[in-house]
C-alpha cells in the first residue's frame, strides 16, 4: 500500500504515475462479518474506520448500493463548524471539529480542511443578543468564538452589502475562526482508504435488500450479492433511513426526507476568504469559495417531502436573491450547476444515534442539513456505540426514544415540523 | 492559427464596423460578429490559458461548449468573468481581456506548471500538501497558493450596476433550438393552431443552418414564415433547466449595454403544455498529443466561421475525422481558397470533395508547434488501436471531428438517464412519460432532410425518423494511443484533464464514472463536460474493460449553460429582497420622530428620541413617562384574527390552554396556545364581541403561522366545527394607550364611552368613536399600568393616533417604541419572544396554573411527559445585579461557577435598565427555576461582551407584582 | 415547479402553497393518550413513492388540500379539499 507524501508524489511523477495502488480494494463479500455497516457515505466509512482503529474490530464490511460518497457526502456545501447552542450538540460538533483538525494526518489523505473561519451575520439588535448567547455558550464549552461589530466584519470582508440599500443591515457577526470547509469527496475517499488499510471490506454496488433477524436480534443482511451474516449491523444511510429501517420492521420513524439544494458558480480567482452565513428574517443562506474557485452556496430546503435529488426553481431564485442581498457583486457571476441531496429531517432538528428495538441493530440518522461537518465525530461515536452496545456520554442524548420521553434537542425551537429545522 | 476576414459572404454587416479591445489592443469587427469571430478575423490566435498547466489556448468551437476562448468582458463594475467568446456578440466599445494568466495570456509565467506537469497528475493534491505538522496549518499555507493559482476569471468586487427582472409565460408548445429541426417543429405546431414559443440561445437564429453553405438564406426564409404564423421567437434566450411540471427556466439576454434604466437579462419562468427539444448535437474532439494547441478546432466550427462570419480560421488546413460530417467542412475550406488535407480514420468514406486530398485510415497523433499550431504528425491506425507517426502535415488549422453527441441535458434534468446508442455512438435522451419530445440532431438524426422531417413530426406529436448509421458509418474512435513517450492528450481542455488522468483514476479504483469525474475534475468546468464527457467515459470503459453503456454517464444538472446569479435574483434585490411591512401608522410614526427597527419583515418604531438622545436615553425617558403619565405605542403589527360562528367558543377552548367558552361578551382574556408537542407556541388576548364573534390577537412573529394553524385545525381535524376565520391583521391598526393618565387621555377624545372603573373594568372591551372613526377599546395592559388598546380600521389610524397624541401631549405623555415596550414588559415579568423560543413549556414559564383541568386542549396530552416535567428544565426567573451599578446582558449564561466548562445553569433572555428599581433587571431561564434558586447568587457569564457579573435570582415579577396599578 | 390543481383556483405553482406534511396521520382526540399523540406528532412512514400529503393554498384560497404526489418523481395525482364537506360537495357536483 502506498503511503501518500510529497515524496511519493515526486517519485511517481518521475516514473509516470505507474506505482500507485488502488485507493481501496474491491473484495468479494465474505459470508460473515463481526459488523456490517450499511451505507458507504462519510458516516458509514468513518464508523468502519473508527471501529477498526479505536476498537480493534477489523472484520467489518461497508455495504454501499452505489458508489462511495454518492449521497449527501458528495452533495453538500462542505461547511465545518461547531457553533451549536443546545447542550451536548455543542460538545458533539466540537469533538468533530477537533477530529477534523488532524484528519488529513490521521487518514494520510488530504481532506483539505481549511480553517478559514466562519462569519454568522446578524441584522437586528435582538439577533445580536441571540448571537452573543451563541458566543458565550461556545466559549463556555472551550470553543473559539468572537462577537464582531459591523466595522470589524467590514474590515474582514469589505465587499458585502454595508450600504443603506440593504434590506437588512449587517450589524455584526459571530466569528468562529476554527470553522471552515473541507473537500467533501476526499472525506469519503480518505476514510475508505484508511479503513481498507485496516482490513475493512468496502463493497460498492452492493444493495441491502433485507435485514435478517432471529428472535428480535439482527443476524445479517440480504444483499444484491448474496447473504452476509453479521453479529452487529449499523445503519448510516441518511436520506434513505426509513427505507432501510423498514427492512428491520421499523416502519415509522421521527424522520421525513426532504431535499436541500446546493449551488456552485464558475471558478473565480479568490473572492471570498471566509464562510459566510446569512440569517436575516425569512432568509437562510450560506456561501464560501472552493479551492478550485467556485462559489459554493445554499439556502433553505425545498419544503416538501422528496427523494428526488433535484431541486425546483423557487428556491433557486430565492437563493440567488440571498446571494445578491449579501454580495451584490455576484450579479455577473454565473451559476455553473445546481443539484439537491436528500436530508433526513428529524422531528427536532437533531440527529439520532441510537440502539433500536432490534438488538444489535444500530441507527445513525436524522442529520438534517448538518451531517457533513459531523462526519468524523459521527463515525467515532457510532463505532463506540456499536462496539460497546451502549451509548457514550456524547451519544446518550441522541437516542431514538427522546421524542416520546419529551427530551427533544431543538436547536432552532421550531417543534415537530421537519421542514422548519 | 492565423485567421483573416473573407472578402464576401457571411451574416455580418460590413457597413457596421465595430471597435473593440482585447488585452488593451484595439481591433475592428462587424455587426453580426461574435467576439471569437472578430478576434479570429484580426489574426489573434492565443486568447486564453489552461486551468492547471497554463498552456496557450485559442478558439476551439463556435458555441457554448467553448473550452479555450473564455474571456473577461467589460471592466470595473461591469466586469463579467468567464465569458465564452463564441457566444458573445460583438458590440461597439466591447472591452475584453484574457484570464488566468500573468502578465498576459501571450506571455504567462504560469506556464512553468507545464514543465511540472508530470507531478501534477489527477488527484495529486489529495496525496500531499497536508504537511508534517499536525493540524491544518501547513495545508492552509499551501491552500493560499493553490487558491491563487486556481479559479479562472476575476469577478468585480463592486455591486453589479445593472438591472434584471423576472417574467412569466405560458404556451402550448415550447421549442428549444432554432436549427432545421426546431424551425420545422415550430412551423408544424403553429400550423396546427398551437401557441408556440421558440427559444434560441444564440444571438442569431438558425442553428446548424448558419454553418452550412447556403444555409443562411434557408434559415431567414423559415424564420419569416414563423413570424407570420404568430410564433413567439426569442433569440439570445437560453433554456437553462427543465423543472417539475415541465416548467422551463430561461434567461434572455436583453441588452449588452442596458444603460441606467434598461434591463440586462430577464429570467423567464415558462409553463408549456408540451416541449420539443431541438437542441442539436456537439462535435466531439479526439484525444491525441497536444490537441489543446491554438489552431485545433472542432471541424463544424470551421464551417460556422467560414459561412456565418466570413472568417477563415487559418491559411492551411488539415481535417481529422472519424465520420462524414467533416467532408462538407473540407468543401467549405476549398471554396474559401484554403488548401486542405483530410485524414479519415476509417478505411473508406464518401467521395473526396473537389480539390481535397483525402488520406484514409489515418489519424492525428500529435500537433507540432511550441506556441501555436505549425503542423500535425499523422499516421496509420493499426488493428490494435495504436498509431505510429508516418509523416508531418504542416498546417495552422487542424479541424477535428470525433463524431457528434446529441444535447440531451434538458431531458436529463427531468430524471431520465441518457441511454447509449450504438448506431450513433452517442447518448440519447432516456424515455420519459412527460410531454417532452426530442428531434433532429438532439435525437441522433443528422441528415438535413431527416432533421426537418423529425422536427415536423415532433411539432405535431407524430412519429418521425429514427437514427441511422448511413452508408459510411462513423468510427467510434476516442483516443489515439501511441507507443513510447507519453503525450498530453487533453479530453477536458478547460480543466486540463488528460486521457492519462482518467487511466490513473481507474488504476486507483475510481472506476465509477462519478468518482472519475470527481477525482479528475473531468466535466466540471464551465462547459459541464459538453466536449470531454464522452471521451472520458470511453477511456474509462476501455481501461476498466467495460462497454460505454455499462460505464454510464454522470448526471447532467441545470443550468445547461452558466447563467448569471443577478438574472436569477431578478428584481428581488436590495429593498425588494423581502417585502417591507409597514403599519398603517408608519408615516405618522416617522413624521413624529420615530427611529425604526426591523422586526421580522416589519418596520416598527424603535424609540422616539428627543434631540441628542441615544436609544438608551430615549427608552428610559419613554418608560418613565408611561409609569408617570401616559404613552402611546403603535402595536398594529400584532396578529388579529376574527373567529366567528356558533362553535367559536368551543374552538378557542380547544386551541388555548385556558377556557374561553364562558368568556362573557364585552370581556377580553389573555390566552396561551401550545403546539401539538406541548411546547408553548403563542400568546395573546381574545376579545368577545358577541356570542359568536371573537377577536384573537397573536404575537407579531406568529401572526401568519397561527392563522395557518387555525385553518388547518378547522379544515383537517375538526371540520364539524362551525367557525369562520378572517385575518384582519392588515385591516386594523392597534394603538396601546398606557399609563396612569391613559383614561384621561382616552376620555378627552371619546364622548360616547364611559371609561370609569365601574363601567369599564380591567379586561373589559367597548365600542366607541374617536376622531369620527369607530374603534374598539380593550382595557388590556402589557406594561403593568392602567392601559388600553384601541383598534381602528387602518385608514382612520392616523386621525385616531393624532387625536390621542393631541390629548396625551398636554398630560406630559410620550410616544414610545418597541424598546420601551419590551422594557416595560420585563419589569412586569411578562414573557415574550425571547422566552417563547419554541423550547419552553407552560410550567417552564410559570404559567402552569393557566392550564385548564376541565377541558382538553392542543398539547395537553404531551405537556406532562417525563422530559417536559424534569426538575432540571430551564424555568423562568428574574435576575438583578448584586452590585446595582452593573448592567446586565441578554444572552449571558448563568452559573454558580465563574469559569464555565459547559452550558451552565441557564441564561438571561431579556434585560432592561429599570428606572423604577434603579438598577438593571432581566428575565432568565434557569435549571430548576425559582424553587431552586430564588434569592441565591449566580454569575452572569458574558465573555462575548462584559465578562462576569454577580447577579441574584429573583421573582420575575419586579414591578407591582399584585397588579394594583393595572386594575386600580 | 410542481404544479398543483387547486379544486377552487385551478392549476398553480407549488410556491403559492405551503406544505403541510403527511395527510395520513390521524390526529387523535385531544384527550387521547400520550402514546397515541406521540405516534401522530413524531412518527412518519415517509414513503419513497406515492404520498398523500397536505398542501395549504396559502397565497390563494387558503384551502387545505390533500394531494397525492410521488416523492420520487414529484408527479401529482389526485387533489382534493381536506375538508370533507367541501370534498363531498365537489364530488357530488362532478
Amino acid at each position: 500500500m502506498s503511503h501518500y507524501s510529497v515524496w511519493s508524489v515526486l517519485r511517481e511523477g518521475l516514473r509516470g504515475q505507474t506505482g500507485w495502488d488502488r485507493a481501496w480494494r474491491d473484495p468479494e463479500p465474505k459470508s460473515e462479518y463481526d459488523v456490517v455497516i450499511v451505507g458507504g457515505g462519510g458516516h458509514g466509512l468513518a464508523t468502519a474506520y473508527y471501529l477498526a482503529k479505536n476498537h480493534g474490530i477489523t472484520n467489518v464490511a461497508v455495504v454501499e448500493k452505489g458508489w462511495l460518497g454518492g449521497g449527501n457526502t458528495g452533495r453538500n456545501t462542505t461547511i465545518v463548524r461547531s457553533n451549536y447552542v443546545q447542550p451536548v450538540s455543542t460538545q458533539f460538533y466540537e469533538h468533530s471539529v477537533q477530529l477534523w483538525e488532524n484528519l488529513s494526518h490521521d487518514l494520510n489523505y488530504n481532506v483539505m480542511f481549511s480553517q478559514r473561519g466562519q462569519l454568522g451575520l446578524f441584522h437586528t439588535p435582538a439577533a445580536r443578543d441571540g448571537q452573543a448567547k451563541r458566543v458565550n455558550t461556545m466559549r463556555a464549552c472551550g470553543i473559539d468564538a468572537e462577537l464582531l461589530n459591523r466595522e470589524q466584519v467590514q474590515a474582514m470582508v469589505p465587499h458585502l452589502d454595508y450600504s443603506g440599500n440593504a434590506r437588512f443591515p449587517i450589524l455584526g457577526a459571530v466569528l468562529q475562526r476554527r470553522a471552515g470547509t473541507a473537500r467533501h469527496d476526499a472525506v469519503a475517499w480518505g476514510f475508505a482508504r484508511a479503513a481498507d488499510r485496516l482490513g475493512v471490506d468496502i463493497l460498492q454496488q452492493t444493495e441491502v435488500q433485507g435485514i435478517l433477524r432471529e428472535g428480535g436480534r439482527v443476524t445479517g443482511v440480504e444483499t444484491s450479492r448474496g447473504t452476509i451474516r453479521a453479529k452487529k449491523v449499523g445503519v448510516a444511510v441518511a436520506g434513505s433511513t426509513g427505507h432501510v429501517m423498514a427492512m428491520a420492521g421499523i416502519e415509522r420513524l421521527p424522520i421525513e426526507s426532504h431535499k436541500l439544494q446546493a449551488f456552485v458558480s464558475e471558478p473565480l480567482k479568490p473572492l471570498l476568504d471566509y464562510v459566510i452565513g446569512y440569517g436575516a428574517p425569512g432568509a437562510h443562506f450560506y456561501i464560501s469559495q472552493s479551492d478550485k474557485g467556485g462559489m459554493v452556496f445554499g439556502g433553505d430546503l425545498d419544503f416538501y417531502n422528496s427523494y428526488a435529488q433535484r431541486g425546483n426553481l423557487p428556491i433557486v431564485q430565492d437563493v440567488a436573491e440571498c446571494a445578491m442581498a449579501i454580495m451584490p457583486c455576484l450579479g455577473r457571476v454565473k451559476l455553473l450547476r445546481h443539484w439537491a441531496g436528500i436530508m433526513d429531517m428529524s422531528m427536532d432538528g437533531t440527529h439520532i444515534m441510537s440502539k433500536t428495538p432490534v438488538e444489535h441493530l444500530y441507527m445513525n440518522a436524522g442529520w438534517c442539513s448538518g451531517g457533513f461537518k459531523a462526519t468524523p465525530a459521527s463515525g467515532w461515536h457510532f463505532a463506540d456505540l456499536i462496539a460497546n452496545d451502549r451509548p457514550d456520554d456524547l451519544t446518550a442524548a441522541f437516542s431514538l426514544d427522546r421524542f416520546e420521553r419529551g427530551y427533544v434537542i431543538d436547536e432552532k425551537g421550531m417543534g415537530p415540523t421537519p421542514k422548519l429545522h | 492559427m492565423s485567421g483573416y476576414r473573407l472578402d464576401q459572404g457571411g451574416l455580418i454587416d460590413r457597413a457596421d464596423p465595430l471597435t473593440f479591445t482585447f488585452d488593451g489592443t484595439e481591433y475592428q469587427g462587424f455587426g453580426g460578429d461574435s467576439l471569437a469571430s472578430a478576434l479570429m478575423a484580426n489574426g489573434v490566435d492565443v486568447v486564453g490559458r489552461g486551468f492547471k498547466y497554463h498552456r496557450p489556448r485559442g478558439v476551439m468551437s463556435a458555441g457554448v461548449e467553448e473550452g479555450g476562448a473564455i474571456l473577461t468582458v467589460g471592466s470595473g463594475r461591469f466586469r463579467e468573468p468567464n465569458v465564452k467568446a463564441p457566444v458573445q456578440p460583438l458590440y461597439q466599445g466591447l472591452v475584453s481581456s484574457g484570464q488566468n494568466a500573468w502578465p498576459s495570456v501571450r506571455r504567462d509565467v504560469g506556464r512553468i506548471n507545464d514543465v511540472m506537469k508530470r507531478f501534477l497528475a489527477a488527484g495529486f493534491y489529495y496525496k500531499t500538501f497536508f504537511g508534517v505538522r499536525g493540524g491544518t496549518k501547513d495545508w492552509m499555507l499551501f491552500e493560499k497558493v493553490i487558491r491563487r493559482a486556481a479559479g479562472m476569471g476575476r469577478a468585480s468586487r463592486a455591486p453589479d450596476p445593472d438591472r434584471y427582472e423576472t417574467a412569466h409565460a405560458t404556451c402550448d408548445l415550447l421549442v428549444v433550438g432554432s436549427g432545421p429541426a426546431g424551425l420545422a417543429a415550430a412551423k408544424a405546431a403553429a400550423g396546427a393552431g398551437k401557441d408556440v414559443i421558440l427559444a434560441e440561445q444564440d444571438f442569431t437564429l438558425g442553428g446548424s443552418f448558419l454553418a452550412r453553405s447556403g444555409g443562411i438564406e434557408q434559415a431567414v426564409a423559415a424564420i419569416e414564415g414563423l413570424r407570420a404564423a404568430g410564433v413567439t421567437i426569442m433569440p439570445r434566450t437560453c433554456v437553462f433547466g427543465l423543472y417539475d411540471g415541465c416548467v422551463a427556466g430561461m434567461i434572455e439576454q436583453v441588452s449588452d449595454d442596458p444603460g441606467l434604466h434598461g434591463v440586462r437579462q430577464r429570467t423567464w419562468v415558462v409553463r408549456p403544455r408540451e416541449i420539443v427539444l431541438a437542441t442539436g448535437a456537439i462535435e466531439q474532439p479526439l484525444a491525441f498529443g497536444n490537441n489543446d494547441c491554438p489552431g485545433v478546432m472542432q471541424a463544424g466550427a470551421v464551417s460556422t466561421y467560414l459561412n456565418r462570419y466570413a472568417v477563415a480560421p487559418g491559411k492551411r488546413a488539415v481535417i481529422a475525422t472519424t465520420n462524414d460530417s467533416a467532408y462538407a467542412v473540407a468543401a467549405d475550406l476549398v471554396t474559401a481558397g484554403i488548401p486542405v488535407t483530410l485524414i479519415d480514420a476509417r478505411p473508406s468514406g464518401p467521395d473526396a470533395p473537389e480539390g481535397v486530398k483525402v488520406m484514409h485510415g489515418t489519424v492525428p497523433i500529435r500537433t507540432t508547434g511550441s506556441y501555436v499550431l505549425e503542423g500535425v504528425d499523422v499516421g496509420p491506425l493499426a488493428e490494435d488501436g495504436y498509431a505510429t507517426v508516418s509523416r508531418t502535415l504542416p498546417c495552422d488549422l487542424l479541424a477535428v471531428s470525433g463524431g457528434w453527441t446529441p444535447v440531451v441535458h434538458l431531458t436529463s434534468h427531468r430524471g431520465p438517464k441518457p441511454v447509449w446508442n450504438d448506431t450513433i455512438h452517442g447518448f440519447l435522451a432516456g424515455s420519459t412519460t412527460e410531454p417532452i419530445r426530442t428531434c433532429g440532431a438532439a435525437a441522433g438524426i443528422y441528415a438535413h432532410d431527416d432533421c426537418v422531417a423529425s422536427g415536423q413530426a415532433a411539432g405535431t406529436g407524430d412519429a418521425g425518423p429514427q437514427p441511422e448509421a448511413g452508408p459510411h458509418p462513423a468510427m467510434p474512435l476516442y483516443e489515439i494511443k501511441t507507443h513510447g513517450k507519453k503525450l498530453k492528450r487533453f479530453i477536458d481542455p478547460q480543466h486540463d484533464v488528460t486521457a492519462d488522468d482518467v487511466r490513473l483514476a481507474e488504476r486507483e479504483g475510481f472506476v465509477s464514472i462519478e468518482h472519475n469525474k470527481r477525482y479528475t475534475t473531468l466535466g466540471m468546468a464551465t462547459d459541464q463536460g459538453k466536449v470531454g464527457n464522452i471521451i472520458g467515459i470511453a477511456i474509462m470503459a476501455d481501461a476498466s474493460g467495460r462497454t460505454i453503456a455499462e460505464t454510464g454517464t454522470t448526471t447532467f444538472r441545470p443550468p445547461y449553460s452558466p447563467i448569471s446569479i443577478g438574472a436569477l435574483a431578478g428584481r428581488g434585490t436590495y429593498m425588494h429582497f423581502r417585502p417591507v411591512r409597514r403599519t398603517p401608522l408608519h408615516e405618522w410614526n416617522l413624521a413624529n420622530g420615530a427611529v425604526m427597527t426591523d422586526a421580522g419583515l416589519w418596520k416598527r418604531p424603535w424609540y422616539f428620541p428627543l434631540e441628542g438622545e441615544s436609544v438608551d436615553d430615549a427608552y428610559i425617558r419613554e418608560m418613565k413617562a408611561v409609569r408617570a403619565t401616559v404613552g402611546l405605542c403603535d402595536v398594529s403589527s400584532l396578529g388579529k384574527i376574527m373567529v366567528q360562528g356558533p362553535d367559536a367558543g368551543d374552538f378557542l377552548n380547544r386551541v388555548y390552554v385556558n377556557g374561553f367558552a364562558k368568556l362573557p361578551v364585552g370581556k377580553a382574556r389573555y390566552g396561551v396556545m401550545l403546539r401539538d408537542d406541548g411546547m408553548v407556541y403563542d400568546d395573546g388576548t381574545v376579545w368577545r364581541m358577541s356570542d359568536t364573534d371573537f377577536l384573537m390577537t397573536t404575537t407579531t412573529a406568529n401572526a401568519a403561522g397561527v392563522m395557518a394553524k387555525l385553518e388547518e385545525l378547522l379544515q383537517t381535524r375538526w371540520p364539524d366545527l362551525k367557525v369562520q376565520l378572517t385575518s384582519v391583521s392588515d385591516q386594523w391598526a392597534g394603538i396601546a394607550v398606557a399609563g396612569p393618565k391613559s383614561r384621561e387621555t382616552l376620555q378627552a377624545v371619546t364622548t360616547d364611552c364611559d371609561l370609569s372603573d365601574a363601567a369599564f373594568p380591567f379586561m373589559g372591551i367597548r365600542e366607541a368613536r374617536i376622531a369620527g372613526a369607530d374603534v374598539w377599546i380593550a382595557r388590556i395592559s402589557f406594561s403593568g399600568e392602567r392601559a388600553f388598546e384601541v383598534y381602528v380600521r387602518g385608514g382612520a389610524a392616523d386621525a385616531v393616533m393624532q387625536a390621542l397624541w393631541d390629548a396625551a401631549r398636554p398630560l406630559d405623555g410620550v410616544l414610545y417604541g418597541t424598546e420601551a415596550l419590551g422594557a416595560l414588559r420585563i419589569e412586569k415579568g411578562h414573557v415574550a419572544g425571547s422566552e417563547l423560543d419554541g423550547r419552553t413549556s407552560l410550567h417552564d414559564l410559570g404559567l402552569g396554573g393557566m392550564a385548564s383541568s376541565k377541558k382538553a386542549f392542543i398539547g395537553k396530552a404531551m405537556m406532562d411527559r417525563e422530559g417536559m416535567r424534569d426538575p432540571d428544565r430551564l424555568q423562568l426567573v428574574g435576575v438583578a445585579p448584586v452590585d446595582a451599578s452593573r448592567r446586565l446582558r441578554a444572552g449571558a449564561l448563568l452559573d454558580t461557577r465563574t469559569d464555565l466548562i459547559d452550558h451552565g445553569q441557564g441564561f438571561i433572555t431579556a434585560v432592561t435598565d429599570s428606572p423604577d428599581l434603579g438598577h438593571w433587571i432581566g428575565l432568565a431561564l434557569v435549571k430548576g427555576g425559582l424553587e431552586r434558586w430564588e434569592g441565591k447568587e449566580m454569575t452572569s457569564y458574558d465573555p462575548a461582551r462584559d465578562g462576569n457579573t454577580a447577579v441574584r435570582i429573583l421573582s420575575p415579577h419586579f414591578f407591582d407584582p399584585k397588579g394594583e396599578r393595572m386594575h386600580g | 415547479m410542481i404544479r398543483i390543481t387547486c379544486p377552487f383556483c385551478g392549476e398553480r405553482d407549488h410556491s403559492e402553497f405551503s406544505y403541510g406534511g403527511d395527510a395520513t396521520v390521524a390526529y387523535p382526540a385531544l384527550d387521547a393518550s400520550v402514546e397515541d399523540w406521540n405516534e401522530a406528532v413524531y412518527l412518519r412512514s415517509n414513503p419513497r413513492g406515492p404520498h398523500k400529503e397536505y398542501w395549504h393554498h396559502l397565497n390563494g384560497c387558503r384551502a387545505w388540500l390533500i394531494v397525492e404526489r410521488d416523492t420520487l418523481t414529484h408527479e401529482v395525482g389526485k387533489v382534493e379539499f381536506a375538508h370533507p364537506g367541501l370534498r363531498n360537495a365537489v364530488r357530488t357536483s362532478v
